[in-house]
């Protein structure tokens, strides 16, 4: 079954960080993804830009609109994502807690819906 | 009915009782469903009502009706398969899975359903609400109605966090497993607080009018057992044996009219030796292991409590030194506050005031009252009764349980409604 993580920080917090601690964690990460796609757990990662870089598309009465933004007022936000395959809920909470960022912000674990299956019978 | 038929009824009934909640545990596993398995437990038993009595009771009861149950549930899903692929192929497996006949399955990987039963009950992907909801209506068999009524809550609200935690099992997939050893002991941490909770709501309510809710804190104290049979870990014997020497107070806890009593002035002959005893000795098999943990804590202090013939013959030594290894294990405010109450018994009341003061000026139990009752009673010894009078008029205002409003206000009596001026005589005492 898919899970997929969604990686929450602070991103002011890693901002500041230091340059030498953020390539080390950049290692981490990479590390443990080679590691994850090894074992075939892991199906895709990757890390997103700041908030600020975002857009918010939205299509009403046929009209698209885009936006700046989100602006949720949180203190963290997503900073990355990783759709790992696992055998239940218990091993995707393994997986995510091996996500470097999660000493750091917090992951959000999340079920995929198989949408073909959720379809009712035709 | 022949008399025969009568006495085969109620050993159906007796069955039900003692094996239905096992019997669940394992169907679950074998349906991999919880809803499956409850209408396949019901089935089970219809059926055992209907050819029991005419067939005769079979050797293994309990295997027969996890075998029973297994197949009117592949049943079931073939009736509706008709209208749902998914079902057909769900049925078609569960019936070529080669599971084994559960007749022969040792009681052991039996036994190992009923912990699979309370971890995924308790498992922390649920809200506490749920787990205890589910653990009551799953693991104790309580309905419903009856976990709605013990809660104080609507049967739709507890219905509702069921049906939920239910599906969220189904579309996170939850394993239904006792965790690795390595995950255990916090797993367990979780299980034990659920099974804590329920006994407390049962032991203390939150609100309502009557002291204790003797239901709960059975089902409860049951529950510390089945876990003590099936896990044997320091922790679940220190939650049994804490949970049974605080019920052995129970008769003694209340007056005649339900206004509650404090441990000082309990009758102590009507304290329950038995339990005390039974409680003493899971402590010390607790703390044989050489680990001592927050529930073994509160435990001794309960030990320490009931070895006392007299409140005045307590060893207040002894429990405030376990009380500050408690605020070291598990640190909390309601910790600190029992703490500080067992200092101002060993130290005198102004040590213990002193503590509560900061306790509170930290804000974290400004809005708690039994917080503004011990401060109350402490300024009362102190016979600052102006302050004390204060105190207990804002630990009234914070209750909403009748039994202790009853209980602050008569101690409100006793200090008399004079303008109590005796603070004013000693402007430096705040």
């Amino acid at each position: 079954m898919k899970y997929l993580c969604l990686v929450y920080a602070d991103e002011a917090k890693l901002d500041v960080m230091p340059q030498h601690e953020v390539d080390a964690l950049i290692d981490e990460v990479l590390a443990n993804n080679e590691e994850l796609e090894a074992s075939g757990q892991l199906i895709l990662a990757e890390a997103l830009e700041h908030v600020a870089a975002a857009m918010t598309v939205r299509v009403r009465n046929g009209r698209l609109s885009a936006t700046d933004g989100p602006f949720a007022e949180t203190n963290e936000q997503l900073g990355g994502f990783a759709l790992i395959e696992a055998r239940d809920l218990n091993e995707a909470v393994q997986i995510a807690g091996r996500i470097p960022s999660a000493r750091i912000g917090s992951i959000e674990v999340r079920p995929v819906i198989d949408l073909v299956r959720e379809r009712s019978p035709q | 009915m022949s008399h025969d038929a009568a006495a085969t009824r109620e050993r159906i009934d007796r069955l039900y009782r003692s094996e239905s909640r096992r019997v669940l545990a394992t169907l679950i596993r074998l349906l991999g469903d919880f809803d499956l398995a409850e209408e396949a437990l019901q089935d089970a038993f219809m059926a055992a009502v209907e050819r029991w009595p005419r067939d005769g009771t079979p050797a293994n009861p309990r295997a027969w009706l996890i075998s029973t149950g297994r197949f009117k549930a592949i049943d079931r899903l073939r009736r509706r398969s008709r209208f749902d692929k998914v079902l057909g192929e769900l049925a078609a497996r569960l019936d070529d899975d080669g599971a084994p006949d559960p007749a022969e399955q040792d009681d052991q990987s039996l036994e190992d359903d009923r912990l699979r039963l309370i971890f995924t009950c308790c498992h922390p992907a649920l809200s506490p609400d749920a787990q205890v909801a589910m653990t009551l209506r799953e693991v104790c068999g309580l309905t419903t109605e009856e976990i709605a009524r013990a809660f104080l809550t609507g049967p739709p609200t507890v219905a509702q966090r069921i049906v939920r935690a239910k599906a969220k099992i189904r579309a996170a997939r939850i394993p239904y497993a006792v965790p690795p050893r390595d995950e255990l002991s916090d797993r367990l941490e979780t299980v034990l607080h659920v099974v804590y909770l329920v006994f407390t709501e049962g032991y203390a309510p939150a609100s309502g009018d009557s002291v204790v809710r003797t239901d709960l804190a059975d089902e409860a104290i049951r529950l510390g057992r089945l876990l003590v049979e099936l896990l044997p870990e320091p922790e679940a014997l220190g939650l049994l044996a804490l949970m049974l020497l605080q019920d052995s107070r129970r008769a003694a806890r209340a007056s005649a009219d339900g206004a509650p009593i404090l441990l000082a002035d309990q009758d102590r002959s009507r304290w329950d030796r038995e339990r005390i005893a039974e409680g003493a000795a899971l402590l010390e098999r607790s703390v044989s292991s050489g680990q001592v943990g927050p529930y073994a804590l509160q435990a001794a202090i309960a030990v320490a409590h009931a070895g006392a013939p007299t409140a005045q013959a307590t060893d207040w030594h002894r429990i405030a030194a376990l009380y500050d290894l408690l605020a070291r294990a598990d640190p909390s405010p309601v910790i600190e506050l029992n703490r500080a109450v067992a200092v101002s018994m060993r130290d005198g009341p102004s040590s213990g005031l002193a503590l509560v003061d900061a306790i509170l000026a930290r804000g974290q139990l400004d809005a708690y009252h039994l917080a503004h009752a011990a401060r109350a009673d402490l300024l009362r010894r102190l016979g600052r009764t102006a302050d004390a009078r204060a105190a207990y008029r804002r630990a009234l205002e914070l209750t909403r349980q009748e039994p202790q409003r009853r209980f602050i206000e008569q101690r409100l009596n006793e200090l008399g409604h004079g303008p109590g001026d005796d603070d004013a005589s000693r402007p430096g005492q705040r």
